[in-house]
């Protein structure tokens, strides 16, 4: 007997659906299997395009991932305030230059008045010479940075044993230093460095406290430094034109905003900065710090975006090109299916399916390789590798789009064939 | 009521400036489980009846009752679903997919019929069985001969278990035992109680149905019973 026109059920219609997918995505994986070579070529277009993105978007990732894992020492509730910015990549400005220096006194100043900060840290990078114990010498890449007690807490440095620095230490310009945990164990393999004596650049200091350790990074170690008392340093290792910077904490995340406009209010009257004038100084922030290296790479995502979508849409019409050939090729299939049931949806999801399949094949093998170079481009910036799982899904997502765009044309021309002309065709 | 009603079924083809009438004016009742050969010469109207039988196309004018439904008036998707459900075609050229083993062939109206897949796959082995080629069901064609290609379109034609099997000169690429050997086969499902069609301009072949029905210029010429 006839049946009556089907009418499906919610549960029936989505059986049936996904049945489809699955059906034409097989018939795609075949129809791409047979013709390994035509299909190789077509998809290599789409492959460079993708590539290109996901190289890219990895090597940015890399480095941004490293930058933020360095900002992370600032934590969300520290902003430092130096003198020159803190990365520029056009030529440094004259402007910078001739800025007057930070000096220890405007620092204590600050750290007087800024009432809202938790604490302020200043902070100076001396040069080391030479630097050891009885028992050893400091390894090379040594550093030595001059301190004040807030630096502490402000640089997330965590004791593990003796104590900090004291504010008796910074008044009284005493000879003590604070150790990072490497260049302890370094100099004192024996034993603890408590109590024991060094020489930095030939005057003796007595060591009162050891560091947590924080890890090494690629390619640098983190815990390889000497901390003295600003004040200690200052007379003996500084010309007298070098900058101090202020590592300055907020009592909490809420009140960040206000406790940067007090220091920066503080420091312009200090600096006597006319109103209206801009700041002769620069107050990092993780979130700054941030803005400032997205929108400079900004303009390399912007170009790697227009070449890519350059070399995706060359592809698409490759693919366009191809499936309008196979269409052409499988005409009599085209006839067979129609002619047994084959409705014009049915085709034209099948040659939509084989086009994404075909974009989809080129797209992983473009992510695949893409992430793979991104990540041998990190490993020779000496950055830590990463995986964009994002970008990833961005690239296929973006292949299939191409495959859909591109396909629907071939697929419209294969659904609108006619029947008895197809099964004719030779 | 018959299984099939044409009453006055035209069709005319536009060529330029020149109307072609392909059909004209053409009646035709079919019963259930009849076995008709239609005949005729080339450019007779024989394959624009088939393909108007077949639901492949429309009529001009006129109207085609198949099951009691007028499927003259369909539109495209309807008309797939009624081939897809009540018509078995079987080609001169056996029309398989030549990257498809048997069984895949087999299987395809039931894939567009929504069935699931192991039902699939059991109702397709039934189907390969019962034109003998049980052991044959990961050949792809051209692993097979002729008569055995036959055969797969056969079990693709009955597969979805239809109201018509139209076979366009089934014998036309074979030789003339395995000829026969198909004819048989088509006798058997017609006793079987299936309705069958065979399109030839072969004498031979035609002798072999039970109703013969003559077509020229667009016309039925003759429509007789064959007495074995």
């Amino acid at each position: 007997m006839f049946r009556p026109k089907q009418t499906y059920s919610r549960w029936k219609l989505l059986r049936v659906l996904s049945a489809e997918f699955k059906e034409s995505f097989l018939m795609a994986l075949n129809a791409v299997a047979s013709h390994k070579l035509r299909s190789a070529l077509t998809l290599l277009g789409v492959l460079v395009g993708v590539f290109s993105i996901i190289v890219v978007m990895t090597a940015m990732r890399a480095m941004q991932t490293k930058i933020e894992s360095e900002l992370d020492v600032l934590g969300g509730q520290t902003f430092a305030v130096q003198k020159l910015p803190g990365i520029t990549f056009d030529r440094p400005d004259e402007k910078y230059w001739r800025r007057k220096d930070i000096t220890l006194a405007q620092g204590l100043e600050v750290k007087k008045r800024a009432t809202l900060a938790r604490g302020v840290g200043l902070e100076m990078n001396f040069p080391v010479t030479e630097m050891f114990s009885s028992y050893a010498k400091a390894p090379p890449g040594v550093s030595l940075t001059g301190e004040t007690p807030d630096s502490f807490a402000a640089q997330n440095w965590i004791l593990h044993e003796g104590r900090i620095l004291s504010d008796a230490d910074v008044d009284g310009l005493r000879d003590v230093c604070v150790l990072g945990n490497n260049l302890a164990e370094v100099l004192f393999p024996a034993g603890s460095a408590m109590g024991e004596r060094i020489k930095i650049n030939g005057i003796g200091y007595s060591v009162i406290g050891v560091l947590e350790a924080k890890g090494s990074m690629q390619g640098g170690n983190q815990d390889n430094f000497a901390v003295i008392p600003i004040t200690t340093g200052f007379g003996r290792y500084s010309s007298r034109y070098q900058s101090i910077g202020l590592m300055v904490q907020s009592r909490d995340l809420a009140s960040f905003d206000d406790t940067v406009e007090q220091v920066r209010g503080v420091l312009r009257a200090l600096r006597k900065v006319p109103p209206g004038g801009e700041d002769d100084f620069e107050i990092l922030s993780q979130d700054s710090m941030m803005q400032q290296i997205n929108s400079l790479t900004l303009a390399v995502r912007i170009g790697v975006t227009l070449v890519s979508s350059i070399a995706l849409i060359a592809a698409g019409i490759g693919i366009m090109n191809i499936m309008l050939v196979s269409v052409t090729e499988r005409t009599r299939e085209i006839g067979i299916r129609r002619a047994i049931g084959a409705k014009k949806r049915n085709i034209m999801t099948q040659f939509i399916m084989e086009a994404v399949v075909l974009c989809e094949f080129g797209g992983a093998i473009g992510v695949l390789l893409g992430v793979i170079g991104g990540n041998v481009a990190a490993h020779f910036l000496k950055l830590p590798a990463v995986i964009p799982f994002d970008w990833a899904l961005f690239g296929l997502g973006i292949c299939s789009l191409v495959g859909i765009i591109f396909g629907t044309y071939p697929a419209y021309k294969a659904a609108n064939l006619d029947p008895i002309e197809s099964l004719r065709y030779e | 009521m018959s299984l099939i009603c044409l009453k006055n079924l035209s069709r005319r083809y536009q060529m330029g400036e020149e109307t072609i009438h392909a059909l004209r004016d053409v009646s035709l009742e079919i019963e259930r489980g009849e076995y008709v050969a239609i005949m005729g010469p080339s450019g007779s109207g024989k394959s624009t009846l088939m393909n108007l039988l077949g639901c492949l196309d429309t009529p001009t004018s006129g109207t085609y009752e198949l099951n009691g439904t007028n499927v003259s008036e369909m539109d495209d998707n309807e008309l797939a679903e009624v081939r897809n459900r009540e018509i078995g075609f079987v080609f001169q050229t056996f029309n398989l997919l030549p990257r498809s083993n048997a069984l895949r062939n087999v299987e395809l109206p039931l894939i567009y019929s929504g069935m699931t897949f192991d039902e699939r796959r059991r109702v397709a082995l039934e189907a390969l069985t019962a034109v003998g080629l049980a052991d044959r069901v990961t050949h792809k064609p051209n692993e097979l001969s002729g008569g055995q290609r036959q055969r797969v379109a056969i079990a693709r034609a009955l597969v979805n278990t239809p109201s018509i099997i139209l076979a366009d000169e089934p014998t036309g690429n074979l030789d003339s035992k395995t000829g026969d050997e198909i004819m048989t086969l088509f006798e058997d499902l017609s006793r079987k109680g299936n309705t069958v069609f065979v399109v030839t301009h072969e004498e031979e072949v035609a002798l072999h149905a039970r109703r013969i029905i003559r077509i020229r210029d667009g016309l039925i010429a003759s429509d007789e019973a064959v007495k074995h």
